[in-house]
C-alpha cells in the first residue's frame, strides 16, 4: 500500500511537471501545478512529516502560485511570442546534454547512503507531533536561520514595494 | 472494514451538512424578511418549508450556459474546486465527543490550506468567463480573500498558544480544562480579529464586494448558470458553516455546555453553530457594504496590527503567569 | 522504523473525503446533463455585459496594486507559518523563545512600517 501510494505520488509529480512545462496556456499550467501540489504534500505525509506538507498546501498553493496568477494577469498575453532558439541548429546538443545529466543523476543516485539518524526518531516525532518537534528544532538548534529568514522577509517587503510602487512628486 | 466506516461517516455527515445548506438558505430569507416586517418565502409548503427543495430542484434542471469566449477546461474546473475545497474542510471538524471523520494533528493548518485553496476557484471562474464583470469580481474577491486569510491565520495563533495544539479535538480539551472554559473571554481580541475575518473570508456582508450586483452584476459567477452556479453557492454555504464550527471550536469551547443533554452529545455544538449563522444574518439585515480602499484598509491597517499585538499580549501574560 | 514505510493512518479519511468532494461535483454534473435544458443560440452565449455586445478587451492588464497586495500576502503568510510551531512550543522552551520571536516580530514590522510609510497599503491614489 506505501509503495503503491509513493509510486503513484511520484508518478504523477513527474508526469503532471512534464505536462505542466509543455502548456501552451500559462493558466492551465497553473492549474496543473496546483494539483501537482498536493500530491507532494502526498509525498511529505508518507514520511509523516505532516507539518510540511500543511506547509507545502499554505504557503506554495495558498500564496506563492497566487502571485504567479497575478503576475500572469498583469503581463496578460495576447499573442504568443516565438523566438528563435538559442543555439541554431541545436537540437542534438540539447539531447546530448540531456542525456548526459540523466547518467549523472542516476550515478549520483547510486552513490547516495544514508546520513546518521538525528535526535529525532519517528518515535519521538509521533510523540511529540510532527509540528512539535518542528518547533523545538528551530526555535532552539536552528534559531539563527529562523532570524536570517526573518531577514530575508524584510529584504522581500522593501524589494517588492521598491519595484512596484511609483513614487510621486513630493513624496 | 475500516474504508466503510469512513465513507458511513462521511456520508452522514455530509448528508446532515447539506441538509443544513438547504434551510440555512431558507432562514436566511426568513430571518432578513421578519427582520425588515416582510413575511419572507410562503408560498411553497406551510410557511415556504418546502422552498429550498424546490430552489434546489429548479436549479438542477435549469439550462447550462457556457460562454461561446470561456476558457472551457478552466471554467469546468473552477465551481469544482471551490466545492471540494469547501466539502474536505468536514473531514477534520469534531461534532462532539470523539466524532470526526479524520482526527488529525494539524487539523486548523489542514482548513488554512484548503481555505486559501478557495481563492482559485474564485479568482479562475473570473478569468475563465471572459467577461469584464467576472473578471474584476473574481480580482476584487481573491486580493480580499488574501489579504483576511493572514489576519484569519494571525488571530488564531492566540488560541494555539493558549491550547499547545493544532488539533481540533484537542483545543476543546485544553478549553474545558481551563480557568475560563471558554477562550472567548481571555482571547476577545482575537476572537474580535477572528469574526470580521471570517465575514470578509466568506465573502458575507458587509465584506460582499467581489458580488456587489450594483455594480459587478453578479461577481465573478456572472457567467455561470444552473447546476454550476449552484455548486459555487453550496460552496459559499458550507464555508459559512466551516467558518462557524472553527469560530465555536476555537472560543466557545466546542460540544461542551453548562450541562449534559443526554442522548444528543452534539447539542451545543450545534446550538452554538446556528448562533454563528444567525449572527451571519443579522450583520447582513443591519449593515451596508464597505467600500473597496475601506475593506483592504481594515484588513492591512486594522486587523493585521490587532493580531499581532494579541499573540504579544498573550505571550507576555503567559510567560509573567507561568 | 524508517521512514516511508508505513502509512500514516490518520490520513485516510482526508484522502477518502478528497475523492468523495471530487466524484460528488462531478457526479452531480454530469448527471444533470442528462435531465437540463439545451437550446443554446448566439446571443444567449455571449459574455454579458448588460445587452451591449461586448467590448473587446475583457482580459484587462489590471493594477499593479494587485501584485503588490499579493507580494505582501507571501511575506507574511511564512511569518504566520513561523509562528504556528512557535505557538505549541513557545512554554516549553522559556522567555528565550518568547524573545527572539518578539524580535522576529519587530523585523517583520519594520517592513510592515516601510509598507505603511510608502502607501503600499493605501488602495487608491
Amino acid at each position: 500500500m506505501v509503495q503503491f501510494l509513493f509510486f503513484y505520488f511520484a508518478i504523477a509529480v513527474i508526469g503532471l511537471g512534464i505536462t505542466i512545462v509543455n502548456s501552451r496556456n500559462p493558466v492551465h499550467g497553473v492549474l496543473l501545478m496546483l494539483v501537482l501540489f498536493f500530491h507532494m504534500a502526498g509525498l511529505y505525509l508518507l514520511l509523516n512529516a505532516e507539518f510540511l506538507a500543511a506547509v507545502q498546501v499554505i504557503v506554495y498553493a495558498g500564496a506563492i502560485l497566487v502571485l504567479y496568477l497575478f503576475v500572469l494577469f498583469l503581463v496578460t498575453l495576447r499573442e504568443e511570442v516565438r523566438i528563435s532558439p538559442f543555439i541554431e541548429k541545436g537540437y542534438w546538443m540539447g539531447f546530448v546534454i540531456a542525456i548526459a545529466m540523466f547518467i549523472t543523476f542516476i550515478k549520483g543516485i547510486q552513490n547516495f547512503t544514508l546520513g546518521e539518524h538525528g535526535a529525532y526518531t519517528i518515535e519521538k516525532i509521533g510523540q511529540l507531533t510532527h509540528t512539535k518537534a518542528m518547533g523545538e528544532a528551530i526555535y532552539t538548534t536552528y534559531i539563527l536561520p529562523f532570524e536570517v529568514a526573518g531577514l530575508i522577509l524584510l529584504v522581500a517587503v522593501v524589494g517588492g514595494i521598491a519595484l512596484a510602487k511609483r513614487e510621486r512628486k513630493g513624496a | 472494514m475500516e474504508l466503510l466506516w469512513i465513507l458511513v461517516k462521511i456520508l452522514i455527515v455530509f448528508g446532515v451538512v447539506m441538509l443544513h445548506v438547504a434551510y440555512a438558505t431558507y432562514f436566511e430569507r426568513k430571518v432578513i424578511g421578519h427582520m425588515q416586517v416582510r413575511m419572507g418565502p410562503m408560498r411553497v409548503g406551510p410557511h415556504g418549508l418546502l422552498q429550498p427543495i424546490a430552489d434546489g430542484i429548479k436549479l438542477f434542471f435549469k439550462e447550462d450556459v457556457i460562454p461561446t469566449p470561456a476558457d472551457k477546461q478552466v471554467f469546468y474546473a473552477a465551481p469544482l474546486i471551490c466545492l471540494i475545497s469547501a466539502v474536505s474542510s468536514l473531514a477534520v471538524i469534531p461534532f462532539f465527543e470523539g466524532f470526526a471523520i479524520a482526527n488529525i494533528n494539524i487539523g486548523l493548518l489542514y482548513i488554512f490550506a484548503l481555505s486559501s485553496l478557495a481563492s482559485y476557484g474564485v479568482v479562475l471562474s473570473g478569468w475563465s468567463s471572459n467577461s469584464k464583470y467576472a473578471f474584476l469580481g473574481g480580482l476584487r474577491s481573491s486580493a480580499q480573500v488574501i489579504s483576511y486569510e493572514i489576519a484569519m491565520g494571525l488571530s488564531l495563533v492566540g488560541v494555539m498558544m493558549m491550547a499547545g495544539s493544532l488539533n481540533l479535538t484537542d483545543i476543546v480539551h485544553a478549553q474545558m480544562s481551563s480557568s475560563f472554559k471558554i477562550y472567548l473571554i481571555p482571547q476577545f481580541l482575537g476572537f474580535f480579529v477572528f469574526v470580521v475575518a471570517m465575514l470578509a473570508e466568506t465573502n458575507r456582508t458587509p465584506f460582499d464586494l467581489p458580488e456587489a450586483e450594483t455594480e459587478l452584476v453578479a461577481g465573478y459567477f456572472t457567467e455561470y448558470s444552473g447546476m454550476r452556479f449552484a455548486l459555487f453557492f453550496l460552496a459559499e454555504y458550507i464555508g459559512m458553516i466551516i467558518m462557524s464550527c472553527i469560530g465555536v471550536i476555537c472560543f466557545l469551547g466546542g460540544w461542551s455546555g453548562p450541562f449534559h443533554v443526554p442522548g444528543l452529545p452534539f447539542f451545543w455544538f450545534v446550538i452554538k453553530v446556528y448562533l454563528f449563522i444567525f449572527f451571519y444574518y443579522w450583520v447582513r439585515a443591519t449593515l451596508p457594504r464597505y467600500r473597496y480602499d475601506q475593506l483592504m484598509a481594515l484588513g492591512w491597517k486594522v486587523l493585521i496590527p490587532l493580531a499581532l499585538f494579541n499573540i504579544v499580549l498573550t505571550g507576555t501574560i503567559k510567560s509573567i503567569s507561568g | 522504523m524508517t521512514p516511508g514505510t508505513f502509512l500514516p493512518s490518520d490520513y485516510l479519511p482526508i484522502m477518502v473525503m478528497l475523492i468523495f468532494a471530487t466524484g460528488f461535483g462531478v457526479v452531480t454534473l454530469w448527471v444533470g446533463r442528462y435531465f437540463r435544458l439545451r437550446r443554446p443560440y448566439a446571443e444567449k452565449l455571449e459574455a454579458y455585459e448588460s445587452g451591449n455586445p461586448p467590448s473587446p478587451p475583457p482580459r484587462f492588464r489590471f493594477s499593479i496594486k494587485f501584485y503588490l497586495i499579493a507580494i505582501l500576502f507571501v511575506v507574511f503568510d511564512v511569518e504566520a507559518i513561523f509562528l504556528y510551531p512557535w505557538a505549541l512550543v513557545y512554554d516549553k522552551i522559556g522567555i528565550f523563545a518568547v524573545v527572539e520571536m518578539f524580535l522576529f516580530i519587530f523585523l517583520l514590522l519594520v517592513g510592515y512600517a516601510y509598507a505603511w510609510r510608502k502607501e503600499a497599503l493605501e488602495w487608491e491614489k
